[in-house]
């Protein structure tokens, strides 16, 4: 396996911000809450960012659940993100987003970047390993954090 | 070819969409020059193509076409509905 691939991705996803098997979340907002606040914790983003990525849901709608069963949850960076970041939340129970044609949600990917552009790498990688035919169910299923960084 | 990726910020969705159609575009031999922007700044920028998620593309009032993309990582997809606006700038 080329040890490149999506080298931004493996390396911003550490321990401390991936959770599998979340249990308890029951609305959109809760979610994005939990995504950020990972990423709060590790020293990222601060609150603020938190509260714009939910208020970006709740006035712009649903568009984060960019493919069936995966949101990713995001805001401009507005000052409010410290460095690039990602965090993963694999849902133990689905939530519903109300989207037209992706929903319920199982997979969370919460995102910042720091300034317009450089985040570009980033999302460059996600797009290559989201891609993927069959990633979400895969990632819907993935029991240890080992596995999941073997799938990137 | 020149277009336009709409989101809600024009900051994350938007601009892997636009990576993902010049990746295409490369392949098609179709140069496409693009911007990713916000809900609230398409208006007014000269394009050939508008394209968003389904959920934005019904709030989007514009001349040109606009294709709306439901699953944004489907590159298959997204080939697809971008297809027919290559071939014809082709011949």
């Amino acid at each position: 396996m080329n040890i490149t691939r999506n080298s931004t991705l493996r390396k911003l996803l550490t321990r401390e911000v991936v959770r599998l098997g979340v249990e308890g979340l029951r609305t959109p907002q809760e979610v994005i809450a939990y995504g950020g606040g990972l990423l709060k914790e590790a020293g990222k983003v601060n609150e603020q960012y938190i509260d714009d990525m939910i208020s970006a849901y709740e006035t712009l709608g649903p568009y984060i659940v960019m493919a069936p069963g995966l949101a990713m949850p995001h805001a401009r960076p507005g000052g409010n993100v410290m460095e690039n970041a990602v965090s993963f939340l694999q849902l133990k129970t689905p939530v519903e987003f109300q989207h037209s044609s992706n929903d319920p949600v199982k997979v969370v990917i919460t995102l910042a970047g720091s300034s317009d552009n450089g985040h570009i790498e980033l999302l460059q990688d996600l797009s290559s390993f989201l891609g993927e035919e069959g990633i979400i169910e895969q990632l819907s299923l993935v029991t240890s954090y080992e596995e999941l960084i073997k799938m990137i | 070819m020149r277009i336009l990726t709409v989101c809600g910020m024009g900051f994350g969705t938007s601009l892997m969409l636009l990576m993902t159609m010049k990746e295409i575009g490369k392949r098609y031999g179709v140069a496409i020059e693009g911007e990713a922007v916000d809900l609230g700044s398409y208006k007014g920028k000269p394009c050939d193509l508008i394209a968003a998620s389904g959920e934005i593309a019904k709030q989007i009032q514009t001349e040109v076409p606009v294709l709306a993309i439901k699953n944004l990582l489907n590159k298959a997809d997204i080939e697809e509905q971008l297809k027919p606006y290559l071939e014809k700038r082709d011949g």
